[in-house]
């Protein structure tokens, strides 16, 4: 591991690396760690230690207020159905796009890639967006959290230039042995895309179980709201009377806010810890490409 | 275009130019209809989504009455532009933006680039990937999970590192609300969130060092130090100008979401910024013309910013980014 060459200074220098890296990566991580003990303590425990990593007492009380009634289920469920719908409605309209986009022969390209290119140097604003999607009728309904990010320039550029870069002599035999255009993106272009296809999936799908703002902005029935809304009314509002307690035992304490509050965190933190593996794969993937060919 | 018709006309002299010019046209289209309805669902977001909001930032000119419309609201020339120059709410927003954008420069940018350095330095390859694993989590997290994870942690009610804090130093911090914690919460926040997450792109670059330039180096006697300085460095230094030159682009583009959920009414002097406050004039008190006309200054001055951070890669002699 060490070199002779090293003088006493460079062993210092490794020991103090390993140490501050070290301290870095417990200062990620513990954060999360100390939310998931906190949620399952009760309140002594919570007011009567400082930080810590193993619950001595344990106690579900938070999870069962928080699912004694429909406000959590109901929330994750909207997540789920935009993060679904949408990162599809992303992939359709982004992958399509990008494809007539990537035949260079297609006339109007150019014109359309430079208003492409143009609206990411400028945009009409929060205000005139609203109006637009206002104007559509699209207030409170999911299509408002949707269609107006259904595709990042950006990406699509990217897609693009994938999707140039292809070989093209598959395409051009699908198309002599008489494939139309639809069958050679759905038979050729796209299986070959899968690994790419998989990382802008995940970057979109990721943004939308993310997104809190359209949804603050979009929807204002507060019975449609996904999960990060309902999650933000919560913890930093202390709107915590979510829970229903008439069908519970009549011994059920109200778990205390600060429990009630790490639970939910967890609930809304735990799908994308899930996903992770994927995740880190995909997206360092996903940015090289971005940052090279973007 | 026309060269290809004149030659075209020159080989099939009997064939008259314009009906030949509208058939290439046409069968150009027809032999590519399905590429054009691939395109057509792309084509419409961008219009309606992208560029009916271009045309609709006029009503930065107009006084905007929803009942109204676009097309029966007053124009009233630069009115809501005057009206805010003059508005000392506009030196305080511009004050606001312009400090954390300093602060974020400062103190968030090269906190990658160090980390990144820190990890090329590790020569224990499973305890390399083991910090990757862990720095990188945040990243996918979102904001409202770190704001809502920050108000737990610090909250003046039986938050851990408040009351931390208050053992170590005798005094309880009121963090969520003090107008003087604002700024560093949220460079702090920023950076436990996206400092591991921004190595990725150095580390990639310093990965494809030729290792051969390093051996070099230990022939030539050069120390650990003199390597990281003389040959690490150098090899991530166009990426570090690329990575700067587009901060410099969108300096004014503090983080929207992260800004507004950490605000509240005890510490909006120091927490607005051009995006909340618009959000705030126009969503929430429904001004829609005067905040569209803030929104429109901040993009012509992102405009300027991102053409004019090229024109200055460009004179460094960097390739330029557009």
């Amino acid at each position: 591991m060490h070199s002779r060459h090293d003088t006493l200074g460079e062993r210092v220098f490794d020991v103090a690396n390993y140490l501050f890296l070290t301290i870095f990566a417990c200062v990620t991580v513990l954060p999360f760690v100390y939310i998931v003990a906190g949620s399952f303590t009760t309140e002594a425990e919570l007011a009567a230690r400082d930080f810590f990593i193993i619950p001595k007492d344990y106690s579900i009380a938070a999870y069962q207020y928080i699912f004694s009634s429909s406000t959590i289920f109901r929330s994750i469920g909207v997540s789920i159905f935009i993060t679904v719908v949408g990162t599809i409605t992303n992939l359709a309209f982004t992958l399509t796009m990008a494809y007539s986009l990537s035949r260079k022969d297609l006339m109007g390209r150019n014109t359309i890639m430079n208003l492409v290119i143009f609206s990411m140097l400028f945009s009409g604003g929060m205000i005139p967006t609203y109006l637009v999607v206002k104007e559509l009728g699209m207030i409170d309904s999911y299509a408002a959290v949707i269609l107006p990010g259904a595709i990042s320039a950006f990406n699509l550029i990217v897609i693009k230039n994938f999707f140039q870069n292809l070989p093209p002599g598959l395409e051009e035999s699908a198309r002599i042995d008489g494939c139309t255009e639809l069958g050679v993106l759905w038979r050729i272009v796209l299986p070959l895309s899968k690994p790419i296809i998989a990382t802008f999936g995940l970057f979109y799908a990721v943004g939308h179980w993310n997104n809190f703002f359209s949804a603050l902005l979009y929807l204002n029935d507060h019975l449609k709201w996904p999960l990060q809304v309902v999650l933000r009314e919560m913890v930093m509002l202390s709107q915590l009377a979510v829970g229903d307690m008439s069908n519970m035992d009549p011994n059920f304490v109200r778990p205390p806010d600060q429990a009630v509050k790490m639970a939910v965190i967890v609930v809304g933190t735990v799908p994308i810890l899930m996903l992770y593996p994927f995740l880190q794969k995909h997206f360092a993937k996903g940015m090289l490409l971005g940052s090279i060919k973007g | 275009m026309e060269t290809t018709a004149q030659a075209s006309d020159k080989r099939n002299p009997q064939r008259p130019l314009p009906v030949r010019q509208k058939r290439s046209w046409t069968t150009r289209i027809k032999k590519d209809r399905w590429l054009y309805v691939l395109l057509l669902p792309g084509l419409l977001y961008f219009l309606v989504f992208k560029y009916l909001p271009m045309w609709g930032v006029l009503i930065a000119f107009q006084n905007f009455q929803p009942f109204l419309g676009f097309w029966e609201s007053s124009w009233v020339g630069l009115d809501h532009f005057r009206n805010f120059f003059g508005n000392p709410d506009f030196v305080r927003l511009l004050r606001n933006t312009f400090i954390l954008a300093v602060y974020d420069l400062v103190f968030f940018f090269p906190a990658p680039i160090i980390v990144a350095l820190l990890l090329n330095e590790i020569r224990v390859g499973i305890f390399k990937r083991f910090v990757q694993t862990m720095v990188y989590v945040p990243h996918f997290i979102s904001m409202v999970i770190v704001a809502s994870m920050t108000y737990v942690f610090l909250t003046t009610q039986g938050g851990v590192l408040h009351d931390l804090i208050q053992q170590l130093t005798g005094r309880s911090f009121n963090f969520l609300a003090d107008p003087d914690w604002f700024r560093p919460l949220i460079i702090l926040q920023i950076m436990w969130k996206e400092t591991g997450w921004g190595t990725i792109i150095f580390l990639a670059a310093l990965a494809s060092v030729d290792v051969e330039q390093y051996e070099a180096a230990v022939v030539d006697g050069a120390s650990r130090f003199q390597r990281l300085w003389h040959v690490t460095l150098p090899a991530i230094s166009g990426v570090i100008s690329i990575l700067l030159i587009l901060r410099l682009g969108n300096f004014l583009d503090n983080g929207f979401e992260q800004i507004f959920l950490m605000t509240n009414s005890l510490n909006r002097t120091v927490a607005d910024v051009f995006d909340t406050y618009v959000y705030f004039v126009g969503i929430t008190q429904g001004a829609f013309s005067y905040s569209t006309a803030i929104g429109l200054f901040k993009s012509l001055v992102g405009i300027v910013l991102i053409f004019g951070s090229n024109y200055l890669a460009k004179r460094m002699g960097k390739e330029g980014l557009y």
